[in-house]
């Protein structure tokens, strides 16, 4: 089974439990606020004057807990990152909010979901708290109108992790989050004895425990590692259906599972020049086309709209894949022959990137189906393995005729349907947006 | 913070609160198993937003209609409850209130510093929640959907986020001072 489940990614009446398991997440984090005193608004003003750093203490434990759990599991295989939602990094947009939260949080003397434990246990200046704050996110809905452009772009940076910022292992940043943590803990506590006069011989000795626990399981996180790229290709499936029309009954639709190297094997992910074309003006999809061959193929011939990015430089662009904003966006690999494509496909779908398709036979089977009139193009007799099977007279790039085929000459394609839409889950409905 | 004997509306004795550290592992486990069960973390001002578009979509479904905001959650078919964190937001409030009666803890009261009035402290809440759920929105997520749960993932854009929201609260904390010292 792999962690998270689909089918628990968000609510939905046809599986009316998805209501009962997000009401009882809020139900236990509701309770561990309100027990950790966060319905009273002067323990979380205090971490302000440095006299109790409850706030602090909380927060950066459950952070640092989770995300040893979590990127331990990430680790161990269990659970796929890429299905997690990440927060998008809206950097303008992030500080300014966040500042704006600051002056809130200490003149309210709460945050949203403290204020929602304080309002009820009976306290009336977290009810007052959380009436403000249906009137804040109203203004900011009447407001946001006027400074939409900026608001949409604000330092937009995608899905980041600091990992990727600062280009080291997971593992280390897990490591380096905890260390700060621990620090932090221990000038927290240092603070409280100078400025909120606490014995600290009176804490329990078991936070020390629990302090070396978390370091060695921040260090076992490291050493665990990633689970690498063929790991994850190997877990992943994809699911076809048949529809096998009966004489007199409901037609009978068969399910069928397949492995990744199976669908490689049955060509399902290999899409004629026919349908890759006639993807481009099929209102329900938003192809995108990758030519994954090197540059200098690229500037000879291309099919117009193609971006190259070379199978040894994929990698780097995966993130920005992952959160190609669009759910219905479909990516074509191009290579000149099908090889390449093939080991850019098995690196996508190794990297949870959805509907990755291939184009059969690659750019030698394009020319050979939209180009076959150009007298400009000649075979290549000499054309080894994957290579570009034509000679071209300049490069042109995608100014060949048949790098854009016209939509009128080629209205009527025949073609099997091999694209099968897989909507992302809505990202847009993640986090806390 | 003593067992004290003082009795709540339901006369239960008052219990002590949690260790902080305690408590925290507690909530990290909750997180972490929001994340590996749904793949979303917690979150609660995305409600209050959302509860808010609904609230106008059924006042004036034009006025819906007419916002790009509001158009993201409302309008059209969309039903803008029909989101995890609407549950999350209204179980929240139920935990909290189940906290508070276990622990002998619901009592009608107002938290504030010992030199303000409780009017004065509740216009201060008011307008605390205002300004803050209108930075959540900005920042797309409050200390619990950026801070805790972009925290977990280790998102750039949280940690900046977290880090603007204690400097916000720092930088002001000295000029309202007589609200809570």
């Amino acid at each position: 089974m792999n962690f998270p489940l689909p089918s628990l990614n968000a609510v939905s009446a046809a599986n009316p439990w998805t209501y009962v398991l997000f009401a009882a997440i809020g139900f236990a984090f509701g309770y561990t606020l309100e027990m950790s005193g966060f319905g009273d608004s002067r323990k979380l003003a205090a971490q302000f004057y440095f006299t109790e750093m409850t706030v602090l203490k909380v927060m950066f434990t459950a952070i640092t807990v989770a995300m040893v759990l979590l990127f331990g599991a990430v680790g161990l295989g269990l659970l796929d990152f890429s299905q997690v939602w990440v927060n998008p990094t809206y950097l303008a947009s992030g500080i300014v909010g966040g500042l704006i939260m600051g002056v809130g949080f200490i003149v309210g003397g709460f945050c949203p979901t403290t204020s929602l434990a304080s309002a009820s246990t009976g306290k009336i200046d977290g009810m007052l708290f959380m009436l403000g704050g249906f009137v804040g996110a109203f203004l900011f809905g009447e407001t946001e109108k006027y400074f939409d452009g900026w608001y949409t772009n604000a330092g937009y940076f995608g899905r980041l992790t600091l990992d990727q910022v600062f280009g080291i292992p997971v593992g280390a940043v897990v490591l380096i989050v905890i260390l700060m943590a621990l620090f932090m803990f221990w000038g927290g506590e240092q603070l409280e004895r100078i400025f909120g006069k606490r014995d600290l011989a009176k804490e329990p000795r078991l936070r020390v425990v629990g302090g070396v626990a978390l370091f060695a399981a921040a260090v076992a996180v490291l050493a665990i590692g990633s689970p690498s790229l063929a790991d994850r290709y190997n877990k992943v499936t994809f699911t076809r259906t048949e529809t096998v029309e009966q004489l007199n009954a409901d037609p009978i639709v068969n399910t069928y599972v397949y492995t990744a190297d199976e669908m490689l094997a049955n060509r399902l992910v290999f899409t004629s020049p026919a349908e890759a074309f006639k993807a481009k003006y099929n209102q329900s999809m938003n192809p995108v086309y990758l030519d994954v061959r090197s540059e200098a193929d690229y500037n000879l011939y291309h099919i117009e709209d193609a971006v190259n990015v070379p199978l040894e430089r994929m990698l780097e662009v995966v993130p920005v894949l992952l959160s190609e904003p669009p759910a219905n966006t479909v990516f074509i690999l191009i290579s000149n022959d099908e090889a390449a494509a093939v080991d850019t496909w098995k690196l996508l779908v190794g990297s949870s990137v959805q509907n990755v398709y291939i184009l059969e036979g690659g750019v030698n089977n394009w020319i050979a189906f939209f180009g076959n009139d150009d007298k400009t193009l000649h075979p290549n007799p000499n054309a080894g393995d994957d290579q570009l099977g034509y000679l071209f007279p300049a490069a042109l790039g995608s100014r060949y005729e048949s790098c854009s085929p016209d939509p009128i000459e080629y209205e009527k394609l025949e073609f099997e349907q091999k694209i099968k839409l897989q909507l992302k889950r809505d990202k847009s409905g993640g986090g806390c947006g | 913070m003593t067992t004290q004997t003082r009795k709540s509306i339901f006369n239960r004795p008052e219990k002590s609160y949690v260790h902080p550290y305690f408590g925290g592992v507690v909530l990290g486990i909750v997180l972490f198993l929001a994340f590996f069960l749904t793949g979303n973390g917690l979150g609660s001002s995305g409600a209050t937003s959302r509860i808010d578009a609904a609230i106008v979509d059924a006042i004036s479904p034009s006025h819906v209609d007419n916002n790009p905001y509001l158009l993201k959650m409302a309008g059209g078919e969309k039903n803008p409850l029909d989101d995890w964190i609407v549950p999350v937001f209204f179980g929240a409030l139920l935990g909290g209130f189940s906290s508070g009666f276990f622990n002998g803890r619901l009592k009608f009261m107002t938290t504030k510093g010992p030199n303000i009035s409780d009017r004065t402290r509740w216009l201060m809440a008011f307008l605390g929640g205002v300004i803050f759920l209108y930075g959540a929105r900005l920042a797309r997520g409050c200390t619990s959907g950026q801070a805790l749960s972009g925290g977990a993932t280790l998102s750039a854009g949280s940690w900046v986020v977290m880090f603007a929201i204690f400097g916000g609260a720092y930088g002001v904390a000295y000029f309202v001072r007589k609200f809570w010292n």
